[in-house]
């Protein structure tokens, strides 16, 4: 089992008194970037969720390397070496640009060579680094997100739809992002946007009504219209 | 550009909300007519507002960081007062002694022991009072004024129900002298000692490890925790200072009045809220701004409708919360 980041083995989770996720089960590969997909409501955030530790499994494990981390505080997963950049980015507004990067540090203090990277990566960061991050853009605000899981070395990140309301020409910096950052750190991505997701994804697992509809490789969707047809319309129905 | 625009841009200028209690103070020299009544008022304001800035900081904090409505934090400013008053009146001689060494032992040793016992009771209250109801307001409101009224029994138990007298310390009696205006001493410690711990509170804010995932957790403590911190720990330390605070409040202002009754916690309780709703929930520099406005209004308006002094402070708040909703420091940038 080694050989997976992650493996979610028939995962059940409640939310209140609403079944959410009715077992869910997937691996993770470690390296490469690894897209979840479905349509609206399907549960794709509930399960990043379950994985932090913010929803709580009623049934099923949740394995990170050799941890069994189902039952776990959510800051003991977070310092296992997993990253979460939430669907509304989780940016502390009234920190600047550099105290929302420096939370994210396990000591307060910088790694000169990785921050250098993340300026390269992304300029704004350095323009605003002083800045409240209130006063940033979304697509600003989307980047300031995933610097910060990036800012020190993790083993996962989680990241929800980080191409929700971007323009074209961010989406296409976005790429090549997390080509780069998905080099050494395995990237677990939910993604609407099917351009940006068969791009960068190894692997993909469509969720569907909180089941998993379809799990398989990336290229084998891309290649197989009919299979996409038939799991996208899903999507396109559902945003009619 | 149009008049309300071009009033609003002045108003920034001069520094916005900041600018409210001088502006409220010139507004109220020509109605209250003398200078030697108002630089007396305004002192009092002051130092009063200190008070109630001291009591308020922590309620805020604790709102502001966890959502927990505690009813219960005037218990802190009560026992705060009365401790105070007993350990003064146990060192009578040193209050009352010719030295200023004595009579600031004797200070010191009245509001310390306010404070450790709001650290200590802070502790006990957030643990066994506070911690099984987090996200259910309804029980908070229910448990929290049930610990209070248990509070309150206690503290007639302890002290019983008539007023009791608090000795001042004799350094602290007294006023400054200057041309016809006399200013009290107690004022002018209220006053600075409110104003050290505003600084300290914003230095460990703005400066410090601990003061940035304080800000952080206001806003959003789920992303807090996902990037590994314990919110609970942090909210503790939080709420065992706040405790303190309005002990140390409570004995500043026991100290103040001179005469305590065990309806002082529930008075103040009503100022403290209506600073806190119009400071900004989880905001020290809204606290302190809505605690200053309240203190001189009350003064101000004790001074020239007496029969208004209640009501001002209300009509300050519901001003307050028409013109700015979230108050006029809310912790986070909107
Ligand atoms: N806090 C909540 N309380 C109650 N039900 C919720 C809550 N959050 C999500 N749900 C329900 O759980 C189901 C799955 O939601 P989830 O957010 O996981 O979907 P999603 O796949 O991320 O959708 P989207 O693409 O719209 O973000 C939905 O039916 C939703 O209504
Ligand atoms: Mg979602």
């Amino acid at each position: 089992m080694s050989d997976y980041v992650l493996r979610l083995d028939d995962v059940h989770t409640d939310i209140g008194d609403y079944q959410v996720l009715h077992g869910i089960s997937f691996n993770v590969p470690q390296g490469g970037v690894h897209v979840l997909l479905g349509r609206n409501g399907a549960g794709k955030t509930t399960t990043l969720r379950t994985i932090m530790g913010l929803w709580r499994a009623r049934s099923g494990a949740v394995v990170f390397k050799h941890h069994d981390i189902t039952a776990m505080h959510t800051s003991d997963i977070a310092r296992l070496g997993i990253a979460y950049v939430p669907e509304n980015m989780g940016i502390f507004g009234g920190l600047t640009v550099q105290e929302n990067m420096r939370l994210a540090t396990a000591t307060g203090g910088f790694d000169d060579g990785r921050l250098g990277h993340i300026f390269e990566l992304f300029p704004a960061m350095e323009k605003f680094w002083d800045k409240p991050a209130w006063s940033l853009s979304g697509g600003q605000k989307q980047m300031l997100a995933i610097s910060r899981a990036i800012i020190e070395k993790r083993e996962l990140i989680l990241i929800d739809e980080p191409t929700k309301g971007l323009a074209p020409s961010i989406i296409r910096a976005m790429i090549a992002a997390f080509e780069e950052i998905s080099r050494d750190t395995t990237i677990l991505l939910v993604e609407q946007n099917f351009l940006f997701a068969s791009s960068l994804g190894r692997n993909v697992c469509v969720i569907d009504d909180g089941r998993i509809a379809h799990s398989g490789r990336m290229e084998e969707l891309v290649a197989d219209k009919d299979l996409q047809t038939r799991l996208l319309s899903l999507s396109l129905d559902a945003h009619q | 550009m149009s008049k309300p625009a071009h009033i609003a841009a002045m108003f920034d200028r001069i520094g916005g909300v900041n600018a409210l209690p001088v502006v409220l103070m010139i507004i109220a020299l020509p109605l209250i007519g003398s200078f030697s009544s108002w630089v007396t008022l305004t002192v009092a304001g002051l130092a009063m507002g200190m008070m109630i800035f001291l009591m308020a900081s922590g309620l805020s904090l604790v709102f502001g960081l966890m959502d927990v409505l505690n009813f219960g934090h005037s218990a802190f400013i009560s026992f705060g007062a009365f401790i105070a008053a007993s350990v003064l009146a146990w060192l009578a001689a040193w209050v009352g002694a010719d030295s200023l060494t004595l009579n600031f032992l004797a200070l010191f040793a009245a509001l310390g022991a306010a404070t450790l016992f709001g650290l200590a009771a802070g502790w006990f209250f957030e643990r066994v009072i506070i911690k099984p109801v987090y996200s259910d307001h309804l029980r908070q409101i229910l448990i929290t004024i049930g610990a209070l009224i248990v509070s309150e029994q206690i503290i007639l138990a302890v002290w019983g129900g008539s007023p009791i007298p608090v000795p001042r310390p004799a350094l602290l009696e007294g006023s400054f002298v200057i041309g016809d205006v006399a200013i009290e001493v107690y004022r002018v410690f209220a006053f600075f000692l409110g104003l050290a711990v505003f600084i300290a509170l914003t230095l460990v804010l703005n400066r410090t490890r601990i003061g940035l995932l304080i800000r952080a957790g206001v806003e959003d403590r789920e992303m807090v925790e996902a990037l590994g911190f314990r919110i609970d720990r942090l909210f503790i330390a939080v709420f065992m200072t706040g405790s303190a605070l309005a002990a140390m409040g409570g004995a500043m202002w026991a100290g103040y009045q001179g005469l305590i009754s065990g309806a002082l916690g529930g008075e103040m309780m009503i100022l403290v809220f209506i600073v806190v709703i119009i400071g900004g929930l989880g905001s020290i520099e809204g606290s302190l701004l809505g605690a200053l406005l309240v203190g001189l209004l009350g003064n101000y308006v004790a001074f020239i409708f007496p029969k208004l002094a209640l009501a001002s402070n209300m009509i300050l708040m519901m001003a307050i919360l028409l013109w700015r909703p979230w108050g006029l420091r809310p912790a986070v940038g909107k």
